[in-house]
């Protein structure tokens, strides 16, 4: 699977990184995440796990997990959102269903746009929770 | 002339643990959609963990759920662990040894409060008794090994916090042995009744295509076709060193989600024997790790509801900088928006209640149609009129009404 990921999405790897045998993290630019989700999911069949926002001090960052299940192995996609002020990424929803709830809790916790979502609305918080407020990104 | 209707389920219900607000839009008894609207029981765990100590977060995850309170601690010990050593086992084989029976018996006791709330909700009150009954040796046996019947506070990283003792084996042996029985029961209550099977074949369908879409997990895909199992594809504990079996069936439908639950006791019965027979008679249970380092760390557990995932990401300090937790229920219960709709409306309680999700959340129904008169059913109504279906079936079965 490493050697099919490699050479499918060669131009658009960075950072390839395996911590551990069944764990594999590697970056992308976030302009190429449709693409990306498109190969890892319809392409290769990879199971989405779920995606983990990532506060740093200068950046936001996400995580898709990815699992492919008859090896047992976590591929973990990295994108780096640099504007913290606006960050926004092209939303993968479209390209399966299962994408849509973690979308929305990440949009309401960290204040990330998912571009062309088709239901972008709270999942978690009350609906007249304070604009600008995301819980989880770190305070000052 | 069709109107739609709107019937909200949920949210709040003494029973469940966790509250949900569905939404469905009906049309006459047919279900053409449905809204599903969680968000009642955040606390905000995510936030909290990054506040607490490596070696306190255990406490914390375990209460994330009171019925599969060990598999959120252990998939956080492995993710940790990950951290902490790569492959590399760190963990003592006993304490692997003792993990797993915890894991498998947290298990057996979870699908059967499942089957009976299953039972309850198209009128076998029977089966929801009984299942319930042989439910409470499990959690003696919880209570005789780690001091609580819920919320086991047994993991920590890099060990467990209890032994086994040996002079309780013997006893957990014959409790295992008192428990087949009762699971032969329920298989033949369930697999050999033609009214059950009536009332729950092609019942609330999620195609294997449906199933790779909304990625579900745990025994909601493995109904479906969906050869999935992270005790096999990504072992931990012992798991990969025992004989048992993944229960995959393929119709999708409630009927083969519960014969994958019945028949997973009995392979959760079997891990437990075997590990009971293979655990080393002493050793140390934990291998005492001091400070976690800089890193990512991914933890995977198949939890009775399907896969429990924790992420934690690491800077070098006491307290983790990121910890993200996705329950298997985040993937399953969104998927009832595709197995619900199209069904009638006596079958969207046992649809929304077969992915598990701790569902018992009808607390109030009201029925609203276009002329503006208001008709208010509360759960029990709703339940009521699951279980009439069921009496329909069971009438034209017997041929004569009783």
């Amino acid at each position: 699977m490493r050697d099919r990921i490699k050479e499918k999405l060669q131009d658009k790897l960075s950072d390839w990184l395996e911590p551990s045998i069944k764990r594999v993290y590697f970056s992308i630019d976030k302009k190429d995440i449709f693409k990306v989700t498109q190969v890892l999911f319809k392409e290769l069949q990879l199971r989405f796990i779920t995606a983990s926002a990532v506060d740093n001090p200068d950046s936001l960052g996400i995580v898709y997990h990815f699992s492919n299940d008859p090896a047992g192995e976590v591929y973990s996609v990295r994108v780096l959102l640099e504007d913290k002020i606006k960050p926004e990424i092209q939303s993968i929803s479209p390209i399966f269903p299962a994408a849509e709830w973690i979308e929305r809790e990440i949009w309401e916790m960290f204040g990330i746009n998912f571009i062309g979502h088709p239901n972008l609305k709270k999942l978690l918080l009350a609906d007249d929770w304070p604009e600008g407020e995301y819980p989880l990104r770190n305070k000052k | 002339m069709s109107h739609k209707i709107i019937v909200p389920i949920g949210p709040y219900h003494p029973l469940q643990d966790e509250p949900e607000f569905f939404q469905l839009y009906v049309e006459g008894e047919k279900v053409v959609d449905i809204d599903i609207i969680i968000g009642y029981n955040h606390r905000g765990i995510e936030k909290l963990s990054e506040s607490k100590h490596f070696d306190q977060v255990p406490f914390l995850v375990e209460r994330i759920c009171g019925i599969c309170s060990s598999s959120h601690p252990y998939a956080y010990c492995l993710a940790v662990e990950n951290i902490l050593g790569g492959e590399i086992n760190i963990v003592p084989e006993k304490a692997l040894y003792i993990r797993t029976i915890i894991d498998e018996l947290q298990r057996i006791h979870s699908h059967l409060l499942w089957l009976g709330l299953a039972g309850h909700f198209i009128g076998y009150n029977t089966v929801w008794m009984w299942a319930w009954k042989y439910r409470e040796p499990v959690l003696d046996m919880f209570e005789m090994v780690t001091g609580n019947r819920n919320n086991y506070a047994m993991f920590k990283i890099g060990g467990v916090r209890r032994d086994i003792k040996d002079e309780d084996i013997p006893l957990l042996r014959k409790m295992l042995d008192e428990l087949l029985p009762a699971v032969d029961l329920f298989r033949g209550a369930v697999m050999d009744d033609p009214v059950i099977k009536m009332r729950l074949k092609d019942v609330g369908t999620l195609t294997y295509q449906q199933a790779v879409d909304w990625c579900v997990v745990g025994p909601t895909a493995r109904a479906s076709g969906v050869n999935i199992d992270i005790r096999r594809d990504d072992p931990y504990g012992v798991t990969e060193r025992l004989d048992w079996n993944v229960i995959l069936e393929k119709d999708g439908d409630i009927f083969s989600k519960t014969i994958v639950r019945i028949l997973e006791l009995y392979e959760s019965i079997s891990i437990i024997r075997q590990s009971l027979d293979k655990m080393p008679k002493s050793g140390v249970i934990d291998a005492e790790v001091k400070d976690i380092p800089e890193g990512e760390g991914i933890g995977r557990v198949e939890a009775p509801r399907g896969e429990c995932f924790h992420y934690i990401k690491s800077d070098g300090t006491n307290q983790p900088v990121r910890h993200k937790v996705r329950s298997p229920s985040f993937m399953n219960v969104a998927s009832d928006k595709v197995s619900a709709v199209g069904g009638t409306i006596s079958d969207a309680t046992i649809t929304l209640a077969a992915v598990d999700p701790c569902y018992c959340c009808t607390e109030r129904v009201a029925v609203i149609n276009k002329i503006n008169n208001r008709k208010v059913m509360n759960g029990w109504d709703l339940v009521k009129l699951s279980q009439e279906k069921t009496l329909k079936l069971k009438e034209g079965y017997h041929g004569r009404p009783k």
